[in-house]
This record gives structure tokens, sequence and C-alpha cells, in this order.
């Protein structure tokens, strides 16, 4: 088996599973937001369901529309808040104590290797840098796993990539996990895992490693995986009373395809509108003139993104045409940003640093584009109209890239 | 179950971001949702969507966020099914959570154009395009999302346990 079907095996009490088969299994965490738990709990209520399941399980954070932006975000956030308190969970995470969710719950130590999660966002799948088997869902799922504590599975496939050799200069997880994109199509891991394992894994930290199982959705991936390792551990320490499993992939375990990438030859990637398969390197860029620039999110929000951004912009002006906005994506990784002096950096170079939310990344508020305007973005996704007005494009790229074309005011790396 | 309507065809990889754009999502009326349906990808849809309709298109669609309200947008401005190529795993799952007719059939989406009428026989597992006059089959769903289906959704289905 796979690493990710022996995980799935465990949490449904079988001593194995194929590819295709229907199984139920128990879960070790679920999540909302503030955009698909009013779903959830509207579908729960209607349901005539009185009672979750284990409240320690549940975690609800605002994040997406936070702190509100208008009075609607508000009402939505009002419903969850009210819904947290009615079944006393603890794991809501309001203003003050959220970050992204996808930052902020590893963070918190409420996911750890071996865990089965899922949440009612498409970047569940971060949590795969852990080697925990994360995947989104809907929130009718969650309104189904907050009553049940379970959830349903196809078994699915995989698609192995053995990463290989150090990275080359500047070259970050969002580099590689472009790459793979644009070389297998926004579906060529359509419903199978991605597992991701190679020599080349101890040069990616666990930053870099979330970066990469985040994306595995861009390419319709169910979900991304690494083993464990000595990284993952570090990382964990001291982070949960828990006890994490710790599963590996069989020897003989079967994979669709397997894809070797030697890290050492890739260069700074980026992928044009309107597709994260449309990846072009910066080699091969002729002068794009931008207006924003935008390093954040659940994909690079985090503490490592933010150092890369400061070496690039320390000392350094962004461009007069260009608005700079960078968003740590939790309380946690803004106070070490502003400890180590990256917060000031960002400022005398002329960029706005924002508290954690979600926000221009799917178009919701902190940096909304208007017609005709372009903006380099560390974020996931560069769909039409995904930051703002549907002429509007998005150039998804690493925080290396993103604060490299804030100071040119054109795309380079 | 049988349903019919005119279709409304699209390319690959129909994102749900332009199905229900997220500066929409501060709310999960059904109706207010689906006044916004299709409108990155086609404003007119909503003017030009009847009852009974039917969404046709390539690969990969309802690719993008996990946002349910993609599939309710679509349910509640009157669409009874969707046939496309291929769907994106989070987009089926939800349909299917939410009782949104979903089929894959790329024989059928090939022959399927824009305002064909299309009608769809789910017991007998035929898509027919009755403007083209050709047929086409349909796989049955597993057993157990059928149960799902059959019980008008996810938590009907856990419910009635």
């Amino acid at each position: 088996m796979t690493l990710s079907q022996k995980i799935l095996a465990a949490k449904a009490g079988l001593k194995t599973v194929e590819p295709g088969q229907l199984i139920k299994a128990r879960l070790d965490l679920m999540l909302a937001n503030d955009i698909t738990a009013p779903v959830s709990i509207k579908e729960f209520d209607k349901a005539g369901i009185t009672a979750v399941d284990d409240k320690s399980k549940i975690a609800l954070v605002m994040d997406h529309f936070t702190p509100n932006k208008d009075i609607k975000a508000a009402e939505q956030c009002s419903c969850v808040r009210q819904f947290a308190r009615r079944f006393d969970i603890e794991n809501f995470f309001d203003v003050g104590r959220m970050g992204i969710e996808h930052a902020l719950l590893p963070e918190a130590g409420l996911v750890l290797p071996g865990d089965l999660v899922i949440g009612a966002d498409s970047h569940t799948c971060t949590y795969g840098a852990l080697g925990a088997f994360s995947t989104g869902v809907g929130s009718t799922d969650i309104a189904a796993a907050m009553a049940t504590g379970e959830a349903w599975f196809k078994v699915p496939s995989a698609i192995k990539f053995v990463l290989k050799n150090k990275p080359a200069k500047n070259i970050s997880g969002k580099d590689i996990i472009l790459h793979i994109i644009g070389t297998i199509g926004v579906d060529g891991a359509l419903c199978k895992s991605m597992e991701f394992f190679g020599g080349g894994l101890k040069y990616l930290g666990i930053d870099d490693r979330f970066t990469i199982a985040n994306m595995a959705i861009e390419a319709g991936a169910k979900n991304g995986i690494f083993e464990a390792d000595a990284i993952t551990l570090e990382y964990i320490k001291g982070r949960s009373a828990r006890k994490p499993q710790f599963f590996e992939a069989d020897i003989d375990a079967s994979y669709e395809a397997v894809y070797e990438i030697d890290l050492s030859a890739l260069k700074p990637t980026v992928a044009f509108p309107h597709l994260p398969s449309n990846t072009r390197t910066t080699d091969e860029i002729g002068d794009i003139q931008i207006d924003q620039v935008i390093i954040g999110s659940c994909t690079n929000g985090h503490i490592s993104d933010l150092r890369a951004a400061a070496a690039v912009l320390k000392g350094k002006r962004v461009n007069d045409r260009v608005r700079t906005i960078i968003i740590p994506a939790t309380n946690r990784i803004y106070l070490d940003a502003l400890k180590e002096g990256l917060i000031e950096i960002f400022i005398n170079a002329g960029a706005v640093v924002s508290t954690p939310t979600c926000g221009p990344c799917l178009g919701g508020h902190m940096g909304i584009l208007a017609a005709g305007e372009r903006a380099v973005s560390t974020t996931n996704r560069n769909f039409v109209g995904r930051m703002g007005h549907p002429e509007s494009e998005v150039y998804l790229a690493s925080p290396y890239v993103a604060a490299m074309s804030a100071v040119a005011g054109k795309i380079c790396g | 179950m049988k349903v019919k309507g005119f279709a409304h065809k699209y390319g690959s990889n129909v994102d749900t971001d332009v199905i229900i754009p997220a500066r929409h999502l501060n709310t999960s009326d059904h109706t207010a949702l689906a006044a916004h349906c299709m409108e990155d990808i086609d404003k007119a849809f909503v003017n030009k969507v009847k009852n009974g309709d039917i969404i046709v298109a390539e690969a990969n669609f309802g690719c993008g966020s996990s946002r349910e309200h993609a599939p309710i947008a679509i349910k509640a401005s009157g669409v009874s099914c969707v046939i496309a190529n291929t769907f994106a795993r989070i987009f089926y799952r939800n349909s299917i959570n939410i009782g949104l007719p979903i089929v894959e059939c790329p024989e059928a989406v090939k022959d399927i154009k824009s305002g064909d009428i299309i009608s769809v026989d789910f017991e007998k597992g035929i898509i027919a395009n009755e403007t083209s006059g050709n047929n086409f089959k349909i796989l049955p769903l597993p057993e157990f999302i059928q149960e799902i289906v059959d019980a008008g959704g996810l938590l009907n289905r856990i419910k009635a346990k």
C-alpha cells in the first residue's frame, strides 16, 4: 500500500485497502471556516441533529473575510460563534486567536503525523506536509462528520514524486510545486494522492513542505503527503500531548506514475493567468509590468516565506507603482517576524503589513484588483476574477520572486 | 428520475471561482447565490437559464475551492443536471451530498452543443440529445453513492440510519 492507503486502512480498521474501494473511517480532526461553516451549521440544524460526536475534534477558524469585511461577513462569523458556544467548542479561533487555518492548526499542535483530517476548505491537503492524510471536502461532509466523527472516502491510487538533490539558489517549495503542476496539469493527479519522497527532502524545511502539500489540490489531487522525518519531528516537538503515528509506504507499493525531479536544475517559476499549470520560468518572461504584490496566504505566509521576502527587500524600496501587501499567516508568525526585524524591513521598503487573513487570495478584501491590473502573488490560484475584477490578472510565484518583482515593478527573479 | 432542458455548454477547467465568485460568498442564501451563478464565465447565464436546463462541460468541471456554494448556486438557478467529461473531486462529492445530479459522459459532451434539447433518464441510464437524435449510455453510480442520492443527500441518509 502507498503511504496514504496505509493511513486510510488504519483509520478504517482494515488490514488492507485497494484503490477505488469505498471506506468509512474515523477522523482525528475536522475543520471549517467563516465561509464554509455557516453552510455546515445550516445543514446540521436542518437535519435536526442536536449533539456533536466529539467537540475536541472540531476546529472552526474565522479567517477568510475577517476581521469582518462587511455586514454579511460579520453575520456569517456570528452564526459560527453561536454554534461554537452552543457546543462549547474550544478550537474556535476568532479574531485575536485566529490565523490562516492551514498555518494555524499545525502551529497549535492540532495536526500530527498519521492523522486523518478533513476540512471544508480545499487547501486542507496542506497537513500532508506532516505525514497526515488530509483532504478538502464540502460543508455537508463536515456537518455529517461533526455528527458522526466519521467520513466516507474512495481509496485513491497515487503518483510518486522523487525529489532529488539540493535545490538551486532561491528555489523554494513554491517553485517545486509550480514546476510539478506545470508538468502534470491542473487535473494531472485528479482524485489521486501525490506522495513525495527522495534525497532532496532533507533540504526542504517544514514550510517548503507545507507549500508543496498545500498546492496538491491545484493538480486535482485528493491529498499530498510526505513521510514524517527528523524535520517533521522537530516541528511537532512540544506542540501536542497526543502521540503521533508514523506510517511508511510499502516497499512494493504500486504507483500509477513516478516522476523524478532534479531540484538542482529548477529555475524560479511563475504561473501565468489563468491556471496554476500555465507555468514559465523567470528567464523566459519578457517585460510584464505589475500593479500589486501579495506575500502571504496558507501557501506562503510562513516565517521562512517572510524571511525570503525580507532578504530581498532589506535596504531597498518597492517600485512606486507597486502596492506591496505582506500578510503573516498567524499571529505567532507575525510576532516572530516582528522580533526578527522583518516587519521593520517591510515597512521601510514601502510595503504594508496586515493582520492574518485569507483576504486578497480569494478576492475577499485587503488588496482587490481593478480591471486591467496585474498582481504577482504568493497565493495558490490565478483563475479568472480570483483576486478581484474578472479582467485582472494574477501571476503565482514564490516569496523571493514576488519581492524581486515588487522592487523591479515587473515580474522578475 | 428524468430531467429535460436546454444545454449550456462550456470548456475545460470551469473553476468554482467562475461558478460563484468569492466576492458573493458572504452569504449562504441559495437564491442570492443563484443570482450570481456562472457570473465570471458567462454573464448572460442567469438571464437565459430556465428550470430544468443542463450544464455541459469538458474536463475537470468544478476545480478549485471546496465551496459547496458552487453546486448550490447551480442547483438553485434551476439546473437539473451537469454532464461533463470529468469532475474535480470535491465538486463531485459536494454535488452528491446536496443532491445535484451529475454525470460523466465524454461521448455525450462531444455531441452536445449549446441550445440542444437534452433529456437524461437516470433509471434507464440514458442521455438523449433530442436535437441531434443521438443517445448515450450512462455508467451506473457505485451502490454506496446511489444510496446517498436516493436518500436525498448525505445528512438525510445519516438520519435514516
